[in-house]
């Protein structure tokens, strides 16, 4: 019965996303405040009952309902509860039904906390955000219903994949797809402007929080995403350039362009039609990534038609999304203001140099992924593309963009002098020159690519300090004085600089991390020890046991350092016989600057067992960087500048920017 | 790479696929400097069993005799570049996971500067364009011909 009221609630949902789609465009053009008003109650609406079909699909995983197709193929009594609630959207339906969540929370919340968004643009905007949430509802409804039921119902499920049986798994979909999906609503905002005709500051101010906010998400979940298969690979990688990863990081890049442009709008009121471009380029891009995980087209090209039914609907509604936003992005964009000039040399120059280089990064990722295809299609050579292609063209295309992000906010709006900004970043240039020589004297064999990335690293986070001391005036006043300045420096000054040192330290990591990491297999016999980065090693034994709904393997390997206590690791593998598969829990000691990681390989048949030893130097400081950068966008956020109300404009240009004077 | 596949969006269910990893201590040469190079080699080399892996990180059957073969040429005295293009031989190009400059992949290889050469001429041609400052008012006509006057004179 449950399961029926979920069922219901979907559909009713579809009905109601399809009333959100167009009363409130029919209102917006009569100019009918209750037909207007519509949109936000049914964007309420809507996202309530995709909540509440939310909750009775996890209520059928929790309580192991084998009656419903979705949880006898993704769950097991003996599963624990953690991988219960999870593993909701650890199938194709659950993580749809994720999305779908996701897409109707942000039109809720734009209807709950826009008020004082003019009321044309608020409706068209939940107008457009409701007909996305019919395409995916319809999607879902039509291609992988969740509450599809069984008959005669299974004693027992089949058991989620045990990749999946994971803490990491419990927090990056949601993040992921919070970001992922986030990006609809700033697509939705640049076709209610679209429509309306005009883009402007104040268009922008109210674009700003949501892109920052889905751009926050999408931050996290990638860098959990990539947490997660560095601790669960078993061999210390933590990014392979892999289509499903890349999946999110082109929206990930276009989101960081759309985020920058959208500030230039705010400040400078100029780049608006860029900024709708990449608005609706960004989630274009969030769609393109779904379509290529979820619809098989990336196991081959056969695969993908054998069932090609959530393909097909996808690529249309890819088609229609994308398609109809360029389509009227032609028809609406000359007729947008044109934007006030700025020389080349300026705070905005160097964001559209950023802009620029993001994108072409972006769209060499995306020949990388699809090139495969394209060629396989085409005239059918099959062919692999891997990340060597990647290091060999994405890296360089944003090595300057590096370079460009120190200097642009040092830079004057409008019109910039590079040489006195130049001057004003010596400190961080001499930084940049001098660690790498630094590091090269202690290490000779240093490749040049290292050196090259250590000097972008320290110039990112040096640059930034300098910066600030600038801002604060330190050379100038008394410290008390400088340091209350710094203080008060407006929170986007402080989430521009918090997010940009993170960048550096990023780089750091990856630098550090993929040049001086090393490496022992070696098979030991209990008793046996290897040493490694001046550690040593000792395997004492290897326990078996059957918990849960997995058997394990675990060894007991006591670690010994000169001159620090000695510690003991578990480095476990495990076998799950319902879902017959493997999986390797490494073991990981880490002291914020590096981590020992073990993982434990076959045994030999002989009493011996294969160790997997790595010590991976600096590599947490990728994920403090991307943590940096996240927690960035959240003080920017929290800038009260963002959330002003400004008189609303209705029917006038007269909007202009504030707080202009800084930042 | 299924747990790869898992990993984004986690969400690549029913593909179960072999817990992956790596090279085996057995399998290794003797001589550090020709396994480093077997190390490198088994980079560029695609496990064709597994989805978007080398073979050097799977623990497929299949990736485990490339491994071997790779290190029997070596040990042969085969070059980097003769051992590629055996493995080329019997398994096509798939295998190669860094794509080789070829007319198949002149698009995939030249689009990426293409970008941003083409970027940065647009910027250049666009910086051209704006180059007035509009701030500053327009000359008048009078200004315009005592300027001319001046330029003249000195010119």
């Amino acid at each position: 019965m449950l399961i029926e009221i979920g069922h219901f609630a979907l559909v009713l949902a579809l009905l109601v996303a399809l009333v959100q789609g167009t009363v409130p465009l029919v209102g917006a053009s009569v100019r009918s405040r209750p037909l207007m008003d519509l949109g936000r109650s049914a964007a309420l609406l809507q996202f309530g009952l995709v909540a509440l079909a939310f909750a009775v699909f996890m209520h059928a995983h929790i309580v192991s309902d084998f009656s419903v197709r979705n949880v006898f193929e993704n769950s097991n009594t003996a599963k624990p509860m953690l991988y219960k609630v999870t593993g909701v959207w650890g199938s194709h339906e659950g993580s749809m039904m994720l999305w779908v969540l996701m897409l109707t929370l942000f039109g809720g919340l734009v209807a709950a906390i826009g008020r004082s968004l003019p009321d044309t643009l608020r409706a068209r905007t939940l107008a457009i955000q409701g007909l996305l949430g019919f395409g995916t509802l319809a999607f879902i409804i039509g291609t992988s219903n969740p509450f599809d039921r069984l008959f005669p119902i299974p004693a027992d499920g089949r058991d989620l994949n045990p990749l999946l049986q994971d803490p990491g798994l419990a927090f990056h979909p949601p993040f992921l797809y919070f970001g992922y999906v986030g990006f609809s609503i700033t697509y939705s905002f640049a076709i209610a402007a679209l429509i309306e005709g005009r883009v402007g500051a104040a268009w922008a101010r109210w674009v700003r929080p949501w892109a920052l906010t889905a751009w926050c998400g999408l931050t996290i979940g990638i860098a959990m995403g990539s947490w997660w298969a560095y601790y669960v690979l078993g061999w210390g990688g933590w990014w392979y350039w892999d289509p499903v990863e890349n999946a999110s990081f082109m929206p990930w890049l276009l989101g960081t362009a759309l985020l920058h442009s959208a500030a230039v709008v705010e400040k400078r009121e100029t780049l608006q039609r860029w900024t709708v471009l990449l608005a609706i380029l960004t989630f274009g891009m969030s769609l393109i990534g779904t379509f290529l995980v979820r619809s098989g087209v990336l196991t081959s090209v056969h695969s993908f038609a054998v069932d090609p039914t959530r393909g097909v609907f996808i690529l249309v509604l890819i088609a229609l999304v994308i398609g109809g936003g360029l389509v009227l992005y032609a028809l609406r964009a000359p007729g947008l203001e044109t934007g006030n000039p700025f020389a080349p040399v300026s705070r905005e120059g160097a964001l559209v140099l950023n802009n620029l280089l993001l994108c072409a990064g972006m769209a060499t990722v995306f020949l990388g992924t699809f090139y495969p295809l394209f060629a396989e299609v085409w005239n059918g050579v099959k062919l692999s593309v891997g990340p060597q292609f990647f290091d060999a063209t994405f890296v360089p295309i944003l090595a300057p963009g590096i370079i460009a992000m120190v200097i642009g906010p040092v830079l004057a709006w409008r019109r910039g002098n590079l040489r006195a900004a130049l001057r004003r970043l010596a400190p961080a240039g001499i930084g940049a020159l001098i660690a790498p020589v630094i590091v090269f004297a202690v290490d000779r064999a240093a490749p040049p690519a290292a050196l090259a990335g250590i000097a972008l690293a320290v110039w990112a986070m040096l640059g930034v300090v300098t910066d600030l001391a600038d801002r604060s005036g330190m050379a100038k006043q008394p410290l008390g004085s400088a340091w209350r300045r710094l203080r008060h420096l407006p929170r986007g000054t402080w989430g521009y600089a918090i997010a940009h040192f993170g960048v550096g330290v990023l780089i750091a990591g990856v630098t550090v991390s993929t040049a001086w990491r090393s490496e022992r297999i070696e098979t030991l016999h209990p008793g046996d020890s290897i040493e490694i980065a001046g550690r040593t090693l000792r395997l004492v034994r290897v326990t078996e046991g059957d918990v849960a709904n997995y058997h394990t393997q675990r060894a007991q390997i006591v670690v010994e350092r000169p001159g620090s206590a000695a510690m003991t690791l578990y480095p476990e593998r495990r076998w799950y016989p319902v879902a017959r598969s493997q999986t390797t829990n490494t073991a990981i000691a880490t002291n914020g600057f590096g981590d020992l990681y073990l993982a434990l390989g076959d045994p030999d048949g002989q009493g011996g067992w294969v160790l997997r030893a790595y010590y991976n130097p600096l590599v947490p400081w990728i994920w403090f960087g991307a943590i940096l950068a996240a927690l960035g966008g959240l003080v920017s956020l929290s800038d009260r500048r963002l959330r002003l109300r400004l008189p609303a404009a209705r029917g006038s240009l007269a909007v202009t920017s504030a707080g202009s004077a800084d930042n | 790479m299924i747990r790869r596949l898992a990993l984004a969006v986690a969400v690549a269910a029913g593909l179960a696929g072999p817990s992956a990893y790596a090279v085996e201590p057995a399998e290794r040469l003797a001589d550090p400097a020709l396994e480093a190079r077997a190390r490198a080699l088994s980079q560029e080399l695609r496990c064709l069993v597994c989805q978007n892996q080398s073979i050097d990180e799977s623990n497929a059957d299949l990736a485990h005799d490339l491994r071997v073969l790779l290190r029997q040429r070596l040990a042969a005295g085969d070059t980097d570049r003769q051992v590629l293009d055996y493995v080329v031989a019997r398994y096509g190009v798939f295998v190669l996971l860094d794509p080789p400059f070829a007319p198949a992949t002149y698009i995939l290889w030249l689009t990426p500067p293409a970008l941003v050469l083409g970027a940065g001429t647009l910027l250049v041609l666009r910086a051209r364009r704006r180059r007035p400052d509009p701030e500053l008012p327009a000359l008048s006509e009078e200004e315009r011909d005592r300027a001319a006057l001046l330029l003249g004179e000195r010119g």
